[in-house]
C-alpha cells in the first residue's frame, strides 16, 4: 500500500515524511525520524512510556496514527534540553535519582512537562495524578514525585 | 493490509461503515490501535472523522448533547458537566483522557467502559447513523444489547437530560490500584429527590455483566422511598439482581458479587469511598 505524506513540527523543527497508512506515530519518530525518547512498552496504553505531547497534550504515541499528525506540534524529551543546559525537570529527575532502569523516564518527564504546563504549582495528589498513566517497574515512585514538587518549585520548570 | 481513510463529513464516514463490513471508525485510538499493535487487526479500513459535529459539546439546555468524539479531557474541560467529571476521570491517565472518547467508551469491552455506566445511569439516547442517511435515536440500553453483534452503524452521538442537581448524579469505581486502576466494578446512581423521597431512581452497574447493565430490582426498591437505612438495606438485599459479573484477572465473580452490595450501600448512604 502507498505510504502517505505527513508534515508536523518535531521539538520546534518542521518535518516531513512518509507514513503506512496505518503507522503509529511512535513508529514514525523511532523508525522514520530516530527520535528514539518515547519508547515501546506495551502497546496498549498502559504504561506510558510512549508518551509525548501534541499540540502541547499528552498522547500515546503508539495508539495515534501518524497520518493524524499532519499539521500538528510534536514535543519528545528530546527537545526539553537547551542546548547544554538541562530542563529544569530533567535535573530534578537527576537530583533526586528519580531514574533507577530508566525506561519509564521520557514518558514520566513528559507527563510532569505536560502537568507542570498547566499547574505550575500541583499538590502531591496532583503529581499522582499526573503521572497515573505511567508505570515504573522499579516501583521507584516516591523518588519521582519528589522531583516533579522540586522542579515545580524551580524558576524555569513551566519551560515549554 | 490496514488502509486508512479520511471522512470530512459524518454522512460520508457513515456510508463508507455501511458500504464495507471491514471498516471500522477509529476515534481516539485507545481501543482500535491496541488491536492493530496486537496483530488482531491486520485488514480492512480505519474510518477517521473531521467532521466538527463529531467533537461538539452541546452542554448549555436541559437537553445535552455530546458528539461521539468527545473526549473525556473535553469533559473535564466542561463546568457544565461537571456531574460527569468523576466518572470521565475515572478513564485512564491524563494522555488516554486526552484520547478516549465517549462513543469509543460504548464499545469498550466489560470491564471498562465506565463512561459508559454513568450514561446508562442518565438514560442516554444514542444516536445512530445507518448509511447516509440521517441518524435515528436509541435507548443505550438498546444500544449496549445489540452491540456485540456489530452492524449498528456510525455512533455520531449521546444525547441524555441535565440532572435537576448536579449532586443527584454519583458515581464510583472500585479498583485496586489508585488513582488509576482497571474496574473491579463501577456503580453510578442517578437519585432525584421529590420532597424528600427518590423519584424515579437509575443505577447502573459496570462490570457485573457482559455490558453496563441497569440495576432494576435496585431501582424498584427505591422508589418513592426516602434514602434511609431501611431503604438502604432493601437495596442492598436487592442488589445482585440480574447481575451475571466474570472472572478476570482484575477480579473473581465472588468477589464482585461479596462487594458491590456494601459499594452500593456506601455510594446510597452518600459516604466517601
Amino acid at each position: 500500500m502507498a505510504k502517505l505524506p505527513v508534515q508536523f513540527s518535531l521539538n520546534g523543527t518542521d518535518r516531513a515524511t512518509f507514513v503506512e497508512p496505518a503507522g503509529t506515530l511512535l513508529d514514525m519518530l523511532r523508525r522514520g525520524l530516530g527520535d528514539f525518547a518515547p519508547k515501546y512498552g506495551c502497546g496498549q496504553g498502559t504504561c506510558g512510556v510512549c508518551t509525548v505531547l501534541v499540540d502541547g497534550e499528552p498522547h500515546l504515541s503508539c495508539l495515534t496514527l501518524a497520518v493524524a499528525c499532519e499539521g500538528r506540534r510534536i514535543e519528545t524529551v528530546s527537545g526539553m534540553a537547551d542546548g547544554p543546559d538541562l530542563h529544569p525537570l530533567q535535573q530534578a529527575f537527576m537530583d533526586h535519582f528519580a531514574a533507577q532502569c530508566g525506561f519509564c523516564t521520557p514518558g514520566m518527564l513528559t507527563a510532569a512537562r505536560a502537568l507542570l504546563a498547566k499547574n505550575p504549582n500541583p499538590t502531591r495528589e496532583e503529581v499522582i495524578d499526573g503521572i497515573s498513566g505511567n508505570i515504573c517497574r522499579c516501583t521507584g515512585y516516591e523518588p519521582i514525585i519528589a522531583a516533579i514538587l522540586a522542579a515545580a518549585g524551580s524558576p524555569g520548570a513551566r519551560r515549554a | 493490509m490496514l488502509d486508512v481513510r479520511h471522512c470530512a463529513t459524518l454522512a460520508e464516514a457513515a456510508g463508507l461503515l455501511a458500504g464495507d463490513r471491514h471498516a471500522l471508525l477509529i476515534g481516539g485510538g485507545t481501543l482500535v490501535m491496541r488491536d492493530v499493535n496486537e496483530g488482531r487487526l491486520t485488514d480492512g479500513t480505519l474510518v477517521r472523522v473531521s467532521d466538527p459535529a463529531f467533537r461538539q459539546v452541546n452542554a448549555g439546555g436541559a437537553r445535552i448533547e455530546l458528539g461521539a468524539g468527545v473526549t473525556m479531557a473535553m469533559v473535564l474541560a466542561s463546568r457544565e458537566l461537571g456531574f460527569l467529571h468523576a466518572p470521565a476521570r475515572s478513564i485512564g491517565g491524563p494522555a488516554v483522557r486526552n484520547m478516549a472518547t465517549i462513543g469509543g467508551n460504548l464499545f469498550a469491552a466489560c470491564p471498562y467502559g465506565d463512561f459508559t455506566v454513568a450514561l446508562l445511569a442518565l438514560e442516554a439516547q444514542v444516536v445512530v447513523q445507518s448509511g447516509y442517511g440521517s441518524g435515528r435515536a436509541m435507548p443505550l440500553e438498546d444500544f449496549l444489547a445489540a452491540r456485540d453483534r456489530g452492524g449498528i452503524g456510525l455512533v455520531t452521538a449521546v444525547q441524555f437530560a441535565r440532572p435537576q442537581n448536579p449532586a443527584d448524579l454519583r458515581f464510583r469505581k472500585v479498583s485496586r490500584v489508585k488513582p488509576k486502576g482497571i474496574a473491579v466494578l463501577s456503580i453510578a446512581a442517578h437519585l432525584p429527590l421529590a420532597g424528600g423521597r427518590v423519584a424515579q431512581p437509575r443505577i447502573a452497574y459496570g462490570a457485573m455483566a457482559p455490558t453496563p447493565i441497569r440495576a432494576r430490582a435496585v431501582e424498584r426498591v427505591l422508589e418513592g422511598k426516602p434514602l434511609d437505612a431501611a431503604a438502604i438495606q432493601a437495596a442492598r438485599q436487592a442488589a445482585l439482581e440480574g447481575c451475571r459479573p466474570a472472572t478476570d484477572a482484575i477480579a473473581s465473580e465472588w468477589y464482585r458479587r461479596e462487594i458491590l452490595p456494601v459499594h452500593l450501600a456506601r455510594l446510597l448512604a452518600g459516604e466517601a469511598p
